[in-house]
């Protein structure tokens, strides 16, 4: 079984974020970045498809040369190789015009599973996965949590809403996008780091016709959020004073304890 | 030329879901606002009845669209049919709600238009009759405000709580329009939807919670949660990170994945607060945040917060409040 993983380079979680001077995005020069959780999780379950069934787990991700970090860890956890679309303005594409480009440069590989995770830690549009299905011309399952695909066909389990679940069949090849928390992802082995260095990178250049054309979606404004609630902040800086505080407020105030 | 606002209805075992009261009542207000009539479409095999109800609001239609492939709900299927609809109307503006469902398939139906969802929103602001649309990105701790430069239609999906569904105006009847749609094939065959053995704790009910999330570290910190809980009489649950590592069983999890728990006393620990844990809580009594991050989002909706480390506030907090207990 062919497996490619679609794998995103995402600001840190515990980065904090400036807004750029434009207003337009976030000021990425000195900023950290990581791999997008749930693509984490896509690439584990790749893995361990293969391990269970044979074949091989390709990682693909879009973004400038600081994407590379991501797909080296990848490659050191276990996939056997990779594509890199490399382009340095490549952020504010539109769901739409980033699966296109996702598409067209795994066209050829002909994979019998693509998986994704179900949603991007920066922009959380959680769509690129579900268009790229489409483009291909693929049945998908988004928010998958188990995967069967020993079977004659693909079977996997689906998180609803609320505490329910849903199982669903479909032929491969086809397009699953991966709940984060399915299974504990493994670290990367000195073993592991040391044969990625032999694997293969390809490097190619997204199409123009599709990062040139004129997004539909365009972010105009980028901005700290309103606060809904006034939030009385204890202790100013001082946990010790704020728990006293806090203590005392829910008391008399919230009359909650 | 295309005109009005479409509105998705979405509906579970016969009945409606209460989200898509809140999508009518986005696309009520955007109607207003926009001068533009609001259509409804409902999809199932003989969706008449519900129809019959959806009809009570104040609508300009509502399209009950029905095939025998539509029984129940796969990707395919509601793309097909709702595409078709969307084609005959030719809307301005498709509104639907961010459930899990639409997320399934909202994507594609957006793709066979060569576009994508400007999904999750919180809010629209109307100038000139063209609409700004304000998402939360980075994980809620930014606001972006996305205009479409594309042509109609416009696909947009609002966050669940982004709208009330006691706001969709109820109207004198409108007329409804039964059509069959047009379904090609199914690739996908559902089984039917199940719960996980029944939940053994259900917070729902719970006066008290102390909720734990990232910011506990290590899954033996716990027990100082646990304490506080312990001195309040309250419940202990977890952001789902906790519950994804194990540390918590996962009927402690509270979020769009987990439980909504509406409790007197909520008191987040080490919780940055995602919107997917934000829906499960957001309408507790009174919310308390300590975290070590000023601009985690979960200071939003906080009536108190402590920024500062919990593992100095937390024990402090917990005899503090023995003290006032009168248990020490």
């Amino acid at each position: 079984m062919k497996i490619i993983v679609m794998m995103k380079q995402v600001a840190s979680k515990d980065a904090i974020l400036r807004i750029s001077k434009d207003g337009t995005w976030i000021e990425e020069g000195d900023l950290s970045f990581e791999v997008n959780e749930s693509d984490g999780y896509a690439l584990e379950e790749a893995l361990r498809v293969r391990e269970k069934l044979g074949g091989e787990v390709l990682v693909c991700a879009m973004g400038p040369q600081r994407a590379k970090s991501v797909i080296k860890d990848a490659l050191a956890r276990g996939a056997d190789r990779a594509i890199h679309i490399v382009g340095d303005n490549l952020t504010h594409l539109s769901p739409y015009a980033a699966a296109s480009a996702l598409a067209e440069a795994i066209r050829d590989e002909q994979p019998d599973l693509i998986m994704t995770g179900l949603q991007s830690d920066d922009y959380g549009y959680a769509q690129t996965g579900v268009i790229m299905a489409e483009l291909l011309g693929m049945p998908h399952a988004t928010i998958v949590i188990e995967v069967d695909a020993s079977g004659d066909k693909l079977r996997v389990k689906r998180e609803l809403e609320s505490g329910w679940y849903q199982w669903y069949s479909m032929p491969t090849p086809a397009l699953l996008t991966i709940q984060s928390g399915i299974s504990q992802i493994r670290y990367a082995t000195l073993k592991g780091i040391m044969a990625a260095k032999k694997k293969e990178i390809k490097e190619v250049v997204p199409p123009a016709e599709i990062v040139g054309r004129p997004s539909h979606q365009r972010l105009k404004r980028v901005y700290l959020p309103q606060k809904t609630k006034q939030t009385q902040l204890l202790g100013n800086g001082d946990a010790k004073a704020g728990a006293v505080a806090l203590a005392e407020r829910l008391h008399v105030e919230a009359r909650v304890i | 030329m295309s005109n009005g606002i479409l509105v998705f209805i979405e509906h579970r075992n016969g009945a409606v879901s209460k989200t898509s009261l809140e999508a009518i009542a986005a696309a009520q207000s955007l109607g207003s606002q926009l001068q533009q009539q609001v259509s409804a479409v409902i999809l199932g095999v003989d969706p008449d009845a519900m129809a019959q109800g959806i009809a009570a609001y104040d609508l300009a239609k509502v399209v009950s669209a029905s095939n025998a492939k539509l029984a129940s709900y796969t990707p395919d299927g509601y793309t097909d049919a709702v595409e078709k609809v969307v084609r005959q109307l030719d809307p301005q503006l498709v509104v639907m709600s961010h459930t899990y469902l639409v997320r399934d398939f909202g994507p594609k139906l957006a793709a066979r238009f060569e576009k994508s969802l400007i999904s999750d929103c919180i809010r629209t602001q109307v100038a000139e009759g063209s609409v700004t649309f304000t998402r939360r990105i980075f994980l809620g701790k930014l606001d972006a405000d996305v205009v479409s430069d594309g042509k109609a239609p416009v696909f947009v999906t609002f966050q669940s709580g982004a709208y009330r569904p006691d706001q969709a105006v109820k109207g004198s009847g409108a007329p409804i329009e039964k059509r069959e749609v047009e379904v090609g094939e199914i690739r996908m065959s559902p089984e039917p939807p199940f719960q996980e053995v029944k939940q053994a704790v259900d917070l729902s009910k719970a006066e008290i919670i102390v909720a734990i999330g990232r910011g506990i570290k290590s899954k033996e910190n716990i027990a100082l949660a646990q304490k506080l809980a312990d001195v309040l009489g309250g419940d202990i649950a977890a952001s789902r990170p906790i519950c994804d590592a194990e540390w918590l069983p996962i009927d402690r999890q509270i979020g769009s994945s987990g439980q909504t728990v509406a409790p007197k006393l909520y008191i987040a620990l080490g919780i940055s607060g995602a919107i997917q844990h934000l829906v499960g809580m957001k309408n507790a009594g009174t919310i308390v945040a300590i975290n070590k991050d000023p601009e985690a989002p979960i200071f939003d909706i906080a009536d108190y917060g402590v920024v500062g480390d919990l593992f100095e506030a937390v024990p402090v907090l917990t005899e503090e409040i023995k003290k006032i207990k009168g248990l020490s």
